[in-house]
C-alpha cells in the first residue's frame, strides 16, 4: 500500500460517497420500487435489479434506490415512484426492466418526466 | 453496490445481548432470500440508546429497531428488506404511548443531541478506514501538515475554548502550549529529545462508558486527534492507555492503528511532510488510580502505579523524564473537528466558559439509559426528561449524580441547572469524565454515598494515609448512621474528616473522594438527620432502620403473605387481619411485594 498524499483523501472519499450518502439519507433523487407481494409477483425484483445495475453502471452517487410496499394499485404493478429533490413525487406503472432504465435516464438524470409510463404526479394525502 | 444498509450495533452492550448472533442470522437470511446484492450488513459502534439493545438501524430510510432477537430476523428480512414494509413491532415506542416512531431522526432521544465527538457513531464501520475518510476523516490532519504551523494549531485549539473532557476541565490549548514550550526549551540542549502524547482511556468510574464507546465506534478520530496534537507539541510517539477490561475497544483500536500505518497516516513522513509519529497501545490492568496522570505514566514505565507530587508536571518531566501531554479520549476526538470547522464554529456551541459538547453516559433510574452527547449549557431537566424520557414506574426523581465517585449529588430541585464546568462546581458536583447517574425516590442517600466511598476506598493506592485510612473511617461512620447508631455530632466529624482528606491527599483520587459525602451533607442533610434522630430511612433501604407492618384495617386475611414469608414471621387466621412478629422478621420485604391490596407496608 503506497503512502497517502493529502489529495488521496478526496479520491477515497469520492469512491465512498455513495455509501455515506445512503447512510445519511442524503440524495438528489430517491427512486422507490414498490415491492408488495403484488409487485414482486408482477416482476418488481427484476425492475429493482435492473435499476441497481444501471445506477452502478452509470456511477450515480446522488441517487438513492429504496423500496416501499404495495402502493394500492396492484393491477398496474410493477410500480416505481421517483422523488426528485424539491419536486412532487411521480408514480410510474406497468414497468419492465427496460422501461425502468428509460425512466432513470430521462427523468432521474435528464429531469424530464416520462409521460407515457407515468400514472400521476403527487401522492395520497396522509392523515 | 447495495441499495440498503443494515447497520447493526456491535458495541459491548449489544454484543452481550447477542448482537453477533443476530448479525450472523441476518446474513444467513439475506442469502436465503437472495438479497446479498441488495443488502449490506454493517457493524457499527454504539448508537447511544444502549438500554434498548440490540439495535438495528436500516438506511437509507433511517428506520430504528430495538430489542432485536434472533427469531425476529426472518420476518424482518422478508417484510422490510424484501417487501419494503418496516416491522412496527420492533420499533421504538415512547414511554406511556402506543404508537411507534419509525425513524431515528424523529425519536426525541436522538433528535435533541448534538454530535461532535460521537459524529460517526452508527454511521461508519469502525473497522473501515475508508468509511472514516469518506466522512472527512484525516482531512484535518492533512490541513495541519500542509498549511499550519504548530503555533497555529495551538492557537486554534486555545481559541476554540476546548477544555479537558477527563474531569478537571483544564484548557487544552494551554496544556499543549506549556508542553510545546518545554519541548522547545529542552531541545536546545539535546536535539533528539523525545516527547510523548498519551490518550487516557483508563475509564474507571462505575457506570461510565463514554470513552469505551468512542474507541469502539470511531477509533480513527482519536488517532487523528493525537497526530494533530503530536505535531503541535513536537511529539515523536503516542501511547493509548486502554484498560484491559475493554477487549473490543482494544481490538478495534489495534485494527485502526494497523490500517492507519498501511496508509502512511502513522509512521515516517506523514502525508509526505517532515512529521513522523507513531502510536502504540498500552493495556492497563484496570486500576482506578491509573486515570491520574502521574500514576498512568508510572504504569507505562512499568513501575508501581502510585501518583507522585506535581510539580514537576508531566509537561516538564513525564514519561521517562521527557515532556509528556495527556488528554482524555473525548478531548482527542474533538480535536479534528475543531481544526476542520474552525475555532469560531466550536466556540459558538455551549456556554461562556464551557465550549462545545459533552458526552454523558446516562444511567440509573431513567427510561432511556445510554450514551448522549449534548451541547454544554443544556439543563439537567432536558437531559433527564426530554432525552432520558423520565423516571421509570412514575417514581419521583431524587438526585442526579455526576462525575462518578469523585463527583457530587445534585438534588431534584436544581434540575434547571445548566450543565457546564462552573455551574456544576458551584453546587458541589463536577463534570468529571461524564458519568451521570439518575436516582429515584427509592435511593437512600446515606447508602449511595457509602457505595461510592467503598469503591474509592478499594481503589486507593494506599500511598497517602488520609486517603487510605480516611476513606475507611468515613465508611465506618456512614455504616454507623445506616445502622441507626449515628449521633448528630457524627455529621460535623464527617465534614471535618472530608476536608482533611481533601487537603492532605496528593492526587485527584484522594482529593475528590470525600465529594459524595460533602455534597450529600450539603443537599440532603435532612435525610442524614432522619437516620440519626428519628432512626428512619425514608427510602427504606437501610435494613436495620426499616420495620414491616400490616395495616389491620386493610388486610382481608388472604394468607398470601403468611405463606410467602420465608421467616414464618406472619401469623393470622383466614379472613382475619394478619400480624408480623418483628422479632422474627428478617426485613426481606416479600410481604410488601406479594400483598395485592397494599396492606403490608414498611416505614
Amino acid at each position: 500500500m503506497p503512502k497517502l498524499k493529502p489529495e488521496d483523501l478526496d479520491r477515497i472519499a469520492a469512491k465512498m460517497k455513495k455509501t455515506i450518502n445512503l447512510r445519511e439519507g442524503e440524495s438528489r433523487a430517491r427512486v422507490i420500487v414498490h415491492m408488495g407481494t403484488c409487485g414482486i409477483a408482477a416482476g418488481a425484483r427484476t425492475v429493482m435489479t435492473a435499476l441497481m445495475e444501471e445506477i452502478e453502471k452509470r456511477d450515480l452517487k446522488d441517487v438513492i434506490l429504496t423500496l416501499s410496499s404495495c402502493a394500492g394499485f396492484c393491477s398496474r404493478e410493477p410500480m416505481v415512484t421517483v422523488e426528485m429533490k424539491n419536486e412532487p413525487p411521480v408514480k410510474y406503472v406497468d414497468l419492465t426492466p427496460d422501461k425502468a432504465k428509460e425512466i432513470l435516464e430521462k427523468h432521474v438524470i435528464g429531469g424530464n418526466i416520462v409521460k407515457e409510463y407515468a400514472l400521476a404526479v403527487g401522492s395520497e394525502r396522509v392523515l | 453496490m447495495q441499495r440498503l444498509h443494515a447497520m447493526i450495533c456491535t458495541c459491548t452492550n449489544c454484543i452481550s445481548n447477542g448482537a453477533l448472533k443476530i448479525k450472523n442470522a441476518l446474513e444467513a437470511e439475506i442469502v436465503k432470500q437472495s438479497l446479498e446484492n441488495d443488502v449490506l450488513v454493517v457493524q457499527t459502534g454504539a448508537s447511544g440508546l444502549c438500554v434498548k439493545g440490540p439495535i438495528l438501524i436500516v438506511q437509507p430510510d433511517g428506520i430504528f429497531y430495538q430489542y432485536i432477537q434472533e427469531k425476529d430476523i426472518p420476518n424482518l428480512v422478508q417484510e422490510h428488506f424484501l417487501k419494503g414494509r418496516p416491522v412496527k413491532e420492533l420499533m421504538y415506542v415512547p414511554e406511556g404511548k402506543d404508537i411507534p416512531i419509525p425513524k431515528i431522526s424523529d425519536i426525541p432521544f436522538f433528535k435533541d443531541q448534538r454530535l461532535i465527538a460521537l459524529r460517526n457513531r452508527g454511521i461508519i464501520d469502525p473497522e473501515s478506514i475508508d468509511e472514516y475518510i469518506a466522512n472527512d476523516g484525516y482531512k484535518a490532519l492533512a490541513k495541519v501538515l500542509t498549511g499550519m504551523s504548530p503555533e497555529d494549531v495551538i492557537k486554534e485549539i486555545t481559541d476554540a475554548g476546548l477544555r479537558g473532557r477527563g474531569g478537571a476541565g483544564f484548557p487544552t490549548g494551554k496544556k499543549w502550549d506549556i508542553c510545546r514550550s518545554q519541548v522547545l526549551e529542552k531541545r536546545k540542549q539535546s536535539k533528539n529529545l523525545r516527547c510523548y502524547v498519551i490518550c487516557n482511556a483508563d475509564e474507571g468510574d462505575p457506570g461510565a462508558f463514554m470513552d469505551r464507546s468512542i474507541v469502539e465506534a470511531d477509533p480513527h478520530s482519536i488517532i487523528e486527534g493525537m497526530c494533530i496534537g503530536g505535531y503541535a507539541m513536537g511529539a515523536t510517539d503516542g501511547y493509548i492507555y486502554l484498560r484491559i477490561e475493554y477487549p473490543l475497544a482494544i481490538a478495534r483500536m489495534k485494527t485502526a492503528i494497523k490500517l492507519a500505518k498501511e496508509y502512511g497516516l502513522l509512521g515516517e513522513n506523514i502525508f509526505g511532510s517532515d512529521f513522523s509519529f507513531d502510536i502504540e497501545i498500552f493495556e492497563g490492568a484496570g486500576a482506578f488510580v491509573c486515570g491520574e496522570e502521574t500514576s498512568l505514566i508510572h504504569s507505562l514505565e512499568g513501575i508501581v502505579p502510585e501518583p507522585t507530587q506535581k510539580p514537576p508536571f508531566p509537561a516538564q518531566s513525564g514519561l521517562w523524564g521527557a515532556p509528556t501531554n495527556i488528554n482524555n479520549v473525548e478531548t482527542w476526538a474533538n480535536v479534528p473537528m475543531i481544526i476542520s470547522w474552525g475555532a469560531k464554529w466550536f466556540s459558538q456551541i455551549g456556554t461562556e466558559t464551557s465550549r462545545g459538547t459533552k458526552v454523558f453516559s446516562l444511567a440509573g433510574n431513567v427510561n432511556n439509559a445510554g450514551l448522549v452527547e449534548v451541547p454544554m449549557g443544556i439543563t439537567l431537566r432536558e437531559i433527564v426528561y426530554d432525552i432520558g424520557a423520565g423516571i421509570p414506574n412514575n417514581k419521583k426523581l431524587k438526585a442526579v449524580q455526576t462525575g462518578g465517585p469523585s463527583g457530587g449529588f445534585i438534588p431534584a430541585r436544581l434540575l434547571h441547572l445548566p450543565v457546564d464546568y462552573e455551574r456544576l462546581k458551584e453546587v458541589g458536583a463536577i463534570m468529571g469524565s461524564g458519568g451521570m447517574v439518575v436516582m429515584d425516590e427509592d435511593t437512600c442517600i446515606v447508602d449511595i454515598a457509602k457505595f461510592f466511598l467503598t469503591f474509592t476506598s478499594d481503589e486507593s493506592c494506599g500511598k497517602c494515609s488520609t486517603c487510605r485510612e480516611g476513606s475507611i473511617t468515613l465508611i465506618e461512620i456512614l455504616d454507623k448512621i445506616s445502622n441507626g447508631e449515628g449521633e448528630e455530632s457524627d455529621l460535623d466529624y464527617l465534614e471535618e474528616l472530608c476536608i482533611a482528606i481533601k487537603d492532605a491527599s496528593m492526587c485527584g483520587l484522594g482529593q475528590t473522594l470525600p465529594n459524595p459525602v460533602l455534597s450529600t451533607l450539603r443537599h440532603f442533610r435532612d435525610e442524614f438527620l432522619d437516620h440519626i434522630k428519628h432512626k428512619k430511612c425514608p427510602a427504606g433501604v437501610c435494613k436495620p432502620l426499616v420495620r414491616y407492618y400490616i395495616n389491620a384495617d386493610k388486610c382481608t386475611g388472604c394468607t398470601l403473605c403468611g405463606r410467602e414469608c420465608p421467616a414464618d414471621a406472619i401469623s393470622g387466621m383466614v379472613k382475619k387481619p394478619h400480624e408480623i412478629d418483628l422479632n422474627k422478621c428478617t426485613k426481606c420485604g416479600i410481604c410488601v411485594k406479594v400483598c395485592k391490596i397494599g396492606a403490608a407496608y414498611s416505614k
